[in-house]
This record gives C-alpha cells, structure tokens and sequence, in this order.
C-alpha cells in the first residue's frame, strides 16, 4: 500500500472496474460520469470512496479533478490499482487523499461498503459494518 | 519518501496554502515514481500555457493561484495560443483571447520569463554539466538529457510548476543513473530531419524511460530537433543514448520497413493547401539557414514560420525575416504548430510540414491532413 495524498475520508465505495478518463467523461459541475461505455455512465462520484483501477487519458485532467473539487462535486477520496501521474497530481491540487493497494484488496472492494480512510493510520483503510 | 523537517513542515501547511499545495504535488509525484527524496533544481520549464490544452479549468487553477504564488528558480514558458502582435489576423474568438490573455498574465504575475518556446536549450544559457532541472516540454526534455548534459525526467505541467514554486524535485528515475535495457539500430541511409523525426517517433514507442542509439553520424541542429521532438511525441521516453549500450542489451533495428510504418501513420495526404515550419519552433540557426535556402525563390502557397520572439528580433536586427516575408513565409512568435488553434479544419483540408510532431497533433488535435516532406523537398516542391 502506498499513500500518495495524506487525509482522512469516510463514505461509501463507488467502485469501477474500468480505468478513468478524467478529461473527458466526468463532468466537472456534477462529477457525473457522460461516458456510456463507461461503467460508471450517469452515476455521480461526487462524495463517494472512488475506488478504480487507475487514470488514464491526458493530464490535463488533474485540472478536472480540480474543477470537481472546486464545484463541491469531487470524491472524499480515491483508491486505486495502480499510481498514474494524472490522477496523483489531480488529488495533489484539489487535497483529496489518494492510497494505491494491490490487486487482492482491489478485488475484495464493492461497492456500497462502508469505509474509513485514515492515511496516518497503521491500516489506513478500514472496512465499517 | 524521506522528507527534510521544513519540507515536513511546508506539506503540513506550517507555510501557506501555495507551499503546501506544491509540495503534495511533488510528495504524490515521487511516490509514484519511487522517489526517495527531494532534490533541489535550478531551472522548471513549464508546459500548460495554451488555452486549447489546459482550458477553462487551467485557465481559472492558474488565475486562483497567482494571486499568492511565486517562482523560487529561473522558470521559463512553453507556446501559448497565438502571436500576441498578430492576434486580430486570425479570426480567433474574443472568448479564447480573454482566456490565453489570463493564462498569461497568470503566469507573469507569479514570476515566470514569459519566454512562450519549446526550444529554451535554444534560446537560454546552458547550466553547467550535470545540472538538475525540470522541464515540462517533451522535446525540451529529452534534448536536455541527451544533448546538453542536464538531468530532467519527463515533467507533467503540475511537478513542472510545483519543481518552480519550491525549487525542488523527486529524485527518481533518469535524475538517478540510467540504464537503458533495449538499443535501436539505426539502419536508415542518407537520413535526413524528417528521417529523424521518425527515428524519434519509433524510438518512443520502444523506450520506456530511455535508449540505447545505435549506427548514428553527425547531426545538424535541425536533425537533432526532430529526434527530439518525435520521441516526444509517441511515448514516456525522455532520453538517448548514442552507443550500442550494453551487450545484454534487446536490439530493435529501424530500418525502412520500420521507417515506413511511421510514415504510414502519420502522412494521410498527398499534398497540403499551407506549409508549417517549425515543431519544435525554429532557431536562429534553422532562420538562417531557411533564408540561404531560400534566395531567389518564393512560396507558391501560404507558409507559416514558427520561432520563438527572442529568435524573431535577432533574425529582423539580421535581416533575415524581411527576406523570409519577400519568399512569402508568415513569421510567427509566442505559438508553435503543435496545438495551434491558428490551423482551422474549416479552412484547411492538409498541411505539409517536415515535423513528425506538428504532424501527429495537426491530425489528431486539429483534424487536419498531414503531408511529410524533408525541408529540401518542400523548397523544390513549393517554390519558384
């Protein structure tokens, strides 16, 4: 596990087993995902444990990321598969917590589930029932 | 990542908004790369100044931040839009004027050489051998590490700007030693800049975070501008090395099958209605050598000269650019054909250039076709 923005977060997972393109398909007003191949199409991710596995697509959409926070509508906090410059400069700029886990505790996230994210903590992610 | 206490202290926010933000920028950055510290660097070149990239989210990011945020080291500035002498000739909107204007006030007020080039090892004094920078521009990057002896990874436009306000770095990947694990053979005979462009370009592709380069000659400026640019172009790989590397070494031959291919993907037309010199902008040298070249001849169609402004005065003190301008060539500063919103698919059907990296974002971002040609060619083709 690796943390790369620290904070805490409590919320509930959206968990999306495509990658992100954060430039193009989230709506930087709502956080709502527009693209309808994507899993996650029409859903909102704003306020939500985003758990995905990894950006891709342009940086400029760090900038998106961003603009979600600055609209209120951006994720508590993301987890992902693995560490993309995108997404880790993107939760950088707008201050939300980003931690990277491996697959066997990627697999084991759904969404719906209960969790509390501290990064300072000795198990930084917690499953609450 | 080992952090010093005032390092420590700047990401707790113990020294402001714009310190803290920068530094979890960097923090976030070396995790990710596997970095093990901070480093300090001398000079940031920053990429995320046209408005047709970074748009109205970058604009407002940039025009928040500067109210607070200044640069500790030399900063110097990609191309931004347009040619800010030359902007009501273009038929651009008054919305993306506003914009780029904000972006580059932005950038001024925090501090930043509004220098607009993508060729600053050009233009600007070279620090000495070994000297830690950050540079955001793809082209920039690799001929920094390749020819001129600085140490830069491949910055995104955000470490680039954080690199800036805290003058300090991750220290990972091509900022520790490489060493690259595939080498490419070059095979090509009588190469010339577009041959290198797609050297680059295939190069790229290959390469991870750098490369072994093999059966290489001498080099004009021009030549090595290309490498640069197409390898920027296609992939994360942001540096050469000339040799055959290490023995154990996966070799990768670029001969003209594999040339073609390159072409293949980025030549979609047969001929262009304009002609674009310039990506990455030109040097005094290339102005130089283009009005040599020139004497006597002029364009049949449009063509389109991109430098940097510090290139243009020198080149009008000279007076080169009043011969380009009798040959037909529109010089233009502050803005590169890479990304430039002045190419309309509207207007035009196809350009024809001799930069692999104008040609990728000419099809890709401005929609158009790409017709590739070595300078020599053009210059019999296009002239009378």
């Amino acid at each position: 596990m690796k943390i790369l923005v620290k904070g805490k977060a409590r919320g509930t997972v959206l968990k999306s087993n495509d990658p992100i393109n954060f430039l193009g398909t989230v709506d930087k007003k709502t956080g709502i995902i527009s693209d309808k191949h994507h899993e996650l199409y029409n859903k909102s991710i704003k306020d939500t444990i985003l758990v995905f596995p990894s950006g891709v697509g342009s940086s400029v959409g760090a900038y998106t990321i961003y603009s979600v926070k600055s609209n209120e509508s951006a994720p508590l906090a993301m987890v992902c598969q693995k560490a993309d410059l995108t997404v880790a400069t993107g939760c950088a700029l707008a201050n939300i917590p980003l931690v990277i886990i491996n697959d066997d505790k990627f697999q084991s996230f759904q969404t719906g589930q209960q969790v509390s994210i501290d990064t300072e903590s000795s198990d930084p992610i917690t499953l609450l029932e | 990542m080992e952090l010093t206490k005032e390092e420590e202290s700047a990401l707790k926010g113990e020294q402001g908004e714009i310190l803290q933000m920068a530094y979890r920028i960097l923090v976030a950055t070396g995790e990710a790369t596997d970095a093990e510290k901070l480093i300090p660097i001398e000079w940031a070149h920053l990429s995320g100044v046209n408005y047709n990239t970074i748009g109205d989210a970058g604009e407002e990011f940039l025009s928040k931040i500067s109210k607070d945020a200044r640069v500790k080291v030399r900063t110097t500035l990609n191309p931004m839009g347009f040619d800010i002498d030359n902007v009501s000739n273009y038929g651009l909107d008054d919305n993306f004027i506003t914009k780029q204007l904000s972006i580059k006030n932005s950038y001024e007020t925090m501090g930043v050489t509004p220098s607009f080039s993508c060729i600053p090892y050009e233009i600007f004094d070279i620090p000495k051998e070994g000297t830690q920078v950050s540079f955001a521009e793809s082209n920039a990057a690799i001929h920094a590490n390749s020819f001129d002896n600085l140490k830069t990874n491949k910055e995104s436009a955000f470490s680039a700007l954080a690199s800036a306000i805290t003058g300090k770095s991750p220290y990972s990947s091509l900022r520790k030693d490489d060493t690259p694990n595939v080498t490419i053979r070059m095979k090509v005979d009588n190469p010339n800049e577009l041959t290198y462009g797609m050297l680059g370009f295939f190069a790229g592709k290959v390469g991870d975070n750098s490369v072994n380069i093999s059966g290489i000659g001498e080099m004009d400026r021009r030549s090595c501008k290309a490498l640069c640019g197409g390898m920027g172009t296609s992939g994360t790989c942001a540096k050469f090395n000339f040799g055959d590397g290490d023995p154990g070494c996966e070799k990768v031959d670029f001969d003209n099958k594999e040339m073609q291919n390159v072409h293949d993907e980025l030549n979609t037309s047969e001929k262009g209605d304009l002609i674009t010199l310039g990506s990455p902008q030109l040097g005094l040298e290339e102005i130089s050598d283009l009005t040599h070249k020139l004497k006597g001849r002029s364009f049949k169609k449009r063509c389109m000269i991109f430098c940097p402004r510090t290139v243009k005065e020198q080149a009008q003190k000279i007076g080169y650019t009043n011969e380009l301008e009798r040959a037909g060539c529109e010089i233009l500063s502050d803005c590169c054909t890479c990304l430039t919103p002045l190419i309309n698919k509207d207007d035009v059907d196809a350009v024809t250039t001799n930069s692999i990296k104008g040609a990728f974002y000419l099809k890709n971002s401005n929609g158009v076709g790409v017709n590739l040609k070595p300078l020599l060619q053009i210059i019999e083709d296009e002239t009378r």
